[in-house]
């Protein structure tokens, strides 16, 4: 349903400028929302989108220009402020507090009181009133903490809902979702559009702002660099307007020539920290010269499984062999001296030391070794041989090889842990969302890297949340549905839509069906 | 080691910013205590001229001082070389008291007394060393194996030190380790073959001062030029890392722990077998607390945790004489070295009072002690 | 689909609670096999009231020693036993540990020369003993509740007892009760400025909470050994603070309890004002929904409006203000006076009886209670004189004992404890 140029404008940022110490998130950007519209802000990772959005609801003071909403000139001293006004923010990371339950996350900050105590009956009552109204089953006596993402977006909204906001901004709102619950959730923001709410809708997939959006701006490094409407556009056109040049899609690989088994893992059980088994009974085998990608929604077994093959998590049950020889119960340096990289899932956590050097990093798992170290001493000149070829080699953008990492971009980061992992003398390389929250220039040179080292005869694990990701590298996809592998098929034999269902239910409702 | 090594550090060490605050964290910490001494009174100009001259006004004055630092080095080490593996050791005074009971003992061996100097000297300062590092492991172990926090198990460990030793040092049925000659609770007077010789004759001065020195450039070696303390400084900035990086985590902390119980019980063993040759309760009060202010004051960089060390023996050594001259409490240096610490660490004041911009990070702002807090 | 437990490979395994009951069995076979048959075969009596002609009960220590023992090691079989979820097990170990602190009275009155001691006295000493230790606890909960790790409670409680006692003693002087209710307001105020100081430091400049805490303890330490011996020793009055016993009306008058319970000093009453009203705001109240929002989640409390720095400063100034009462109970309540380093480490304890506690109020207090027992159980002993074979167990164990505990109580032997999530953390706001 189209919405008519001359609706209302009910939020607007003129001239928004928004800097951090060395950054320029935001400058200059105007953006307009119409009443009754789902205005799609497209961007690449880092353009400024979420920025501009904490602007908006007031979690951020602007450097320059101003906010209007309904027209009136405001200055919000918190979101507390935004929230009076309406807005209502579904942020990205969900902001629920695990250990309290839904009521009392929707309450808070709004909390209604008899005699001093907490009165938490009328919170529940209008939880379920609006959970009916919009669609969005939830139950007001349950712990965040037990319930699944898509459940969390739903107390998300529920809680803007519950404030009595008219705009709504849903921050990458479908990162968590598997592609049949983003049409799902595509469904709750019409209903929400017509029930006369208005929308900002951020995102950095371009099948998704095709399919929602009633307009869209393009961010780009921080500016608004065009509009354009979705009844035109498409999506190359969205691409180059969001890269600012042109972009291949897809990538370039021959076709793969896999060779010896390398890593065989057979009845592998995994349980996490609190002792919750999350890997049930898995089998899976990776070849050299091959990429195996493992799809599923985040949270079904991913971290635990790798963490399991890296040495990093001793297996409940179950044997896990490289090349032949059992490493099941081996410890990560074993393992990493068997010839096994590892990306890891959390770049900052465990990938890199954040206050060390570059030189640091690059010998972080082979500072023990020749030539980095002998009798228990530092030899500093070929650590930093290494470190100067390794920049040059992976185009790290540096101002020199002593700088902390924590002074690099996100993508150098990562660049700086791929040049790592995959220089070292390795059979199997295992990575974890690689290119999560990288610019596009660094996620294709990661992607090269990685189709050129299969091509050496290395094996390649790769595990994303990215399903686009998944398909365009991989030479075969096991899909990882609680714990377990609900299907395993040569990339040619399958199709996006297949796999996503997988995601979604295991395949459980084929069996239904069938 | 090459010397331009340790020379590059030093200037490093010696680079105007890093000692810019702390240097202004003691002259703010000595304005306020000059207000301190106002209010009550006294003319803080006549009471800091006596602590000036208690300090550093003659010969005899300075060995004293010097000699009071000695064992501050020592412990500031224990709690400095801990900080770099993110960890707070408040124990150095336990560490210290068990180390130098270690030694009292040792020293009054049968089989010790015959022994030359070269022999019984280090014979005696091992066994603190030993002692030192077993009690200092304690909390390593605890931390690595069950997340106890060392915070509160180095602070109880002090005290079950203190209430134990003095129960060694003072019992007199059973009869222990107290002298049974003496009319005060003290351990029996060592050998004098174990006896560390002293620097300047006559003077508190003693060889363990050389042997501090030498100590903290062994702690600045084993930091930045082995791979020990390369996994060291990884656990300290992210322990979630090193894990990944195939560090054993455990290990190294209960190691480095270990270590630096090593190096107090070592500072410990120094003073019985330097200063009076016996061991008496309570001797070493405060001395844990007071190393934890040097060790921050020299933000954990051994090479200037000495100086750091000498200002903290030279106050407290030097406020004998203010207080007897100008009548002020010597309690007063106690509050400036607390404000000392203060403004080490509230750096923001230092910074806002005297307009400096903050300089880059350095070890000490990495290391999360509270984030650790209750959890493994 | 038959759910299959998955057992690990390799070793039989034993579970946490199953470790501990072992360690329970042990004990009791200790018990029943040695220290029963070796304990002095004449009969104890246990008092329940002062004289004269108290309630009492006589009994053979040996017969209780042994019948506690039986229990242990049932304790044990039951949880080698049990299968699935260990309810029966919990509970058991549950009736163990209740059981232990008549046990350890039971045996150390059986190892003395002493032919009885009174339990309610005992029982009303742990509770007195203990309420230092449950303040401090209930500020280090307000702290941690809201993020914010407190270390200084020690200073914050030393600096008041100071503070409040060098009111006392210049305007005040001996036997004047009205100034001994300002100074120990003092105290109170006292302790939340010390608080204030460490919100300043860790909330706003964002110093590491562990190093700001030392940084109080350390401060207070200097500060008042400089008031002691420039403005208390001076004035003359270093003790003797007029101390009285409040009955308080009709709960005095309950038998047996009432006379020995109900009549104290209020501090000590006030302890468990306290420990209910923290408990009620923390998690009755919308203003507790926050701070622990606050200590769990900062920024999704921040999302949602709540100013999250107010918060903390508010809570650690809270807790900071209970911290000062308990600071007023070592020199105007316990002691009369003020020495160096009275406190002596009851902050860090109070800190253990937190962590104890798993972070809330009721287990907290239960947690002080317990080292209040140790203290009351070891003064208790020190004064019997209890003989292992010819050695009398010097002073000195009796008063390592809470520090004991407390190490085992933060190594986790009795559980994992899982405190506020955002605890430790500085918070950024978002601007």
């Amino acid at each position: 349903m189209p919405v008519a140029a001359d609706a209302p404008v009910v939020l607007e940022g003129r001239k928004i400028t928004k800097t951090f110490p060395g950054v320029i998130a935001n400058q200059d950007v105007d953006l307009t929302l119409r009443a009754g519209e789902i205005h799609c802000l497209l961007g690449e990772n880092g353009a400024g989108k979420s920025t501009l959005m904490n602007v908006l609801y007031g979690l951020y003071e602007p450097d320059g220009g101003e906010v209007l909403v309904r027209g009136e000139p405001v200055r919000f001293a918190s979101s507390g402020d935004a929230i009076a006004h309406g807005i209502g923010m579904v942020h990205q990371h969900f902001q629920l507090i695990p250990t309290f339950t839904v009521a009392e996350n929707v309450a808070l900050g709004n909390e209604t009181s008899r005699l001093g105590v907490l009165d938490l009956d009328a919170t529940r009552e209008r939880v379920r009133d609006i959970s009916r109204r919009y669609g969005l089953a939830v139950d007001p006596d349950a712990v965040v903490g037990d319930l699944s993402v898509g459940v969390q977006q739903r107390i998300e909204l529920i809680k803007a809902l519950y404030r009595d906001a008219e705009i709504l901004i849903l921050d990458e709102p479908t990162a968590v979702l598997t592609p049949g619950e983003v049409d799902d959730f595509f469904g709750v923001v019409r209903g929400l559009v017509d029930r006369g709410k208005s929308i900002i809708f951020i995102t950095h997939k371009l099948r998704e702002v095709l399919a929602v959006a009633d307009r869209i701006t393009v961010l780009r490094a921080g500016r608004a660099v065009g509009t354009a409407d979705p009844a035109t556009a498409t999506e190359q056109d969205l691409a180059n307007l969001m890269v600012g040049r042109d972009v291949v899609f897809t990538v370039v690989k021959p076709p793969a020539t896999p060779g010896e088994p390398v890593l065989q893992v057979a009845d592998l059980v995994v349980t996490d920290t609190r002792g919750v088994t999350t890997v049930q009974d898995l089998d899976l085998t990776v070849r050299a010269g091959e990429i195996y990608g493992i799809a599923g929604v985040e949270g079904n077994g991913q971290r635990e499984l790798v963490e399991a093959i890296t040495g990093m998590r001793p297996p409940a049950a179950g044997t896990i062999t490289l090349q032949g020889r059992d490493i099941t119960h081996a410890g990560p340096r074993e393992v990493a001296d068997l010839g096994v990289g590892h990306v890891p899932e959390d770049r900052n956590r465990h990938g890199v030391v954040g206050a060390f050097s570059i030189v640091d990093n690059v010998v972080l798992n082979q500072y023990h070794k020749a030539p980095f170290s002998r009798r228990l001493l530092r030899r500093e000149g070929p650590m930093r041989a290494l470190a100067s070829d390794l920049v040059e080699q992976f185009d790290v953008r540096t101002p020199g090889i002593d700088v902390p990492v924590d002074t690099l971009s996100g993508g150098n980061q990562q660049k700086v842990i791929v040049a790592r992992e995959m220089t070292r003398y390795v059979h199997l390389l295992v990575v974890n969302q690689p290119t999560r929250g990288l610019d596009v220039g660094s996620i294709e040179f990661i992607h090269r890297r990685i189709v050129e080292l299969r091509d050496q005869g290395v094996a390649v694990l790769l595990v994303s949340a990215e399903l686009d990701e998944i398909l365009s590298l991989s030479d075969r996809v096991g899909v990882l549905y609680r714990g377990r592998l609900v299907g395993e098929f040569d990339r040619a034999d399958t199709t996006r839509e297949h796999v996503g269902l997988l995601m979604a239910s295991g395949g459980e409702t084929e069996e239904v069906a069938s | 080691m090459k010397a331009r090594d340790v020379a590059a550090e030093l200037r490093r060490s010696l680079d105007l910013q890093p000692v810019l605050v702390p240097l202004l964290a003691i002259v703010l910490a000595f304005l306020t205590g000059a207000l301190v001494i106002l209010a009550i009174g006294s003319n803080p100009v006549d009471a800091y001229t006596a602590l000036v001259r208690g300090m550093y006004g003659s010969s005899d004055r300075i060995a004293g001082s010097l000699g009071r630092s000695t064992p501050f080095i020592g412990a500031a080490l224990a709690v400095g070389f801990a900080f770099r593996a993110g960890l707070f050791n408040i124990g150095a005074e336990g560490q210290l008291l068990v180390g130098a009971t270690a030694a009292a003992w040792v020293g009054t061996w049968s089989s010790v007394r015959g022994l030359p100097g070269i022999v019984a000297i280090p014979v005696l300062l091992l066994a603190g060393v030993v002692a030192g590092g077993l009690y200092g492991g304690i909390p390593g172990a605890l931390k690595a194996r069950t997340g106890a926090h060392e915070v509160i198990v180095t602070i109880m460990l002090n005290a079950i030190a203190l209430l134990y030793v003095r129960w060694l040092v003072s019992s007199q049925d059973p009869l222990i380790l107290r002298d049974p000659a003496a009319t005060v609770p003290r351990t029996s007077r060592i050998d004098d073959s174990a006896r560390l010789p002293d620097l300047v004759s006559s003077t508190p001065l003693h060889w363990g001062f050389v042997i501090m020195v030498a100590l903290a450039v062994l702690v600045w070696f084993l930091l930045q030029r082995t791979t020990f303390g390369f996994e060291v400084r990884t656990v300290g900035a992210n322990a979630d890392a090193a894990r990944y990086a195939g560090m054993g985590v455990g290990r190294t902390i209960v190691l480095t722990m270990a270590l630096a119980g090593a190096f107090a019980g070592l500072a410990g063993a120094g003073e019985i077998s330097g200063t009076s040759g016996y061991l008496s309760p309570g001797v070493f009060v405060n001395i844990g607390f007071d190393s934890i202010a040097i060790a921050l004051l020299a933000r954990a960089n051994p090479f200037a945790i000495i100086p750091a060390a000498i200002l903290w023996g030279s106050m407290l050594s030097g406020a004998g004489l203010m207080q007897q001259e100008v009548g002020v409490s010597i309690d007063i240096v106690r509050i400036v070295l607390a404000l000392v610490l203060l403004f080490v660490a509230a750096d923001v004041i230092v910074r806002t009072v005297f307009r400096i911009r903050k300089e880059r990070a350095n070890a000490l702002d990495t290391t999360d002690l509270a984030g650790g807090w209750g959890q493994t | 689909m038959t759910a299959v437990v998955v057992r690990p490979r390799g070793r039989f395994r034993l579970t946490h609670l199953q470790t501990l009951s072992v360690v329970v069995g042990v004990l009791g076979v200790a018990l029943v096999g040695y220290v029963g048959p070796q304990v002095s075969a004449d009969r104890r009596t246990f008092f329940f009231e002062r004289p004269p002609d108290p309630l009492s009960w006589t009994f053979s220590p040996a017969s209780i020693i042994i019948g506690i023992g039986v229990i242990y090691v049932l304790t044990a079989a039951v949880a080698l036993l049990e299968r699935g979820e260990p309810r029966l097990t919990r509970w058991a170990l549950g009736v163990s540990g209740i059981l232990f602190f008549p046990l350890a009275v039971v045996v150390s009155l059986a190892l003395s020369d002493a032919a009885s001691t009174n339990v309610t006295q005992l029982l009303v000493e742990s509770l007195i003993l203990g309420t230092p230790i449950a303040l401090g606890s209930m500020a280090g909960l307000w702290c941690e509740r809201s993020g914010v790790v407190n270390i200084g409670i020690e200073g914050m409680m030393l600096g008041s007892a100071g503070v409040g006692f060098v009111v006392y003693s210049q305007a005040g002087g001996a036997n004047s009760t009205g100034w001994l209710w300002v100074a120990i307001g003092v105290s109170v105020l006292t302790g939340g400025a010390i608080a204030a100081l460490h919100a300043l430091m860790s909330v706003s400049f964002r110093v590491d909470q562990i190093i700001s805490g030392v940084v109080i303890n350390l401060l207070a330490l200097g500060v008042t050994g400089f008031l002691r011996s420039e403005v208390i020793v001076p004035s003359g009055t270093t003790s003797g603070v007029p101390t009285k016993d409040i009955a308080l009306p009709l709960l005095s008058s309950i038998p047996i309890l009432g006379e020995q319970l109900f009549t104290a000093r209020p501090i000590f009453f006030s302890m468990f004002v306290v420990v209910l009203v923290t408990w009620w705001v923390l998690f009755r109240t919308p203003f507790g929904l926050r701070v622990r929002s606050v200590g769990e989640h900062p920024h999704a409390a921040e999302t949602v409006g709540i100013d999250v720095i107010r918060i903390r400063y508010t809570a650690v100034i809270i807790g900071g203000l209970i911290a000062g009462l308990g600071g007023a109970w070592f020199s105007m309540e316990s002691q009369g006076g003020f020495q160096d380093n009275m406190t002596n480490g009851a902050g860090f304890i109070a800190l253990a009886a937190l962590i104890f506690g798993k972070w809330r109020p009721w287990t907290a207090f239960g947690g002080a209670m317990l080292f209040g027992f140790t203290r009351a159980l070891g003064s208790r002993l020190q004064i019997l004189g209890v003989e292992v074979g010819d050695f009398e167990i010097p002073s000195e164990f009796w008063q390592s004992l809470p520090f004991v505990v407390t190490i085992i109580v933060v190594a986790g032997l009795i559980g994992r404890a899982i405190p506020p999530a955002a605890v430790g953390k500085p918070f950024q706001r978002s601007r």
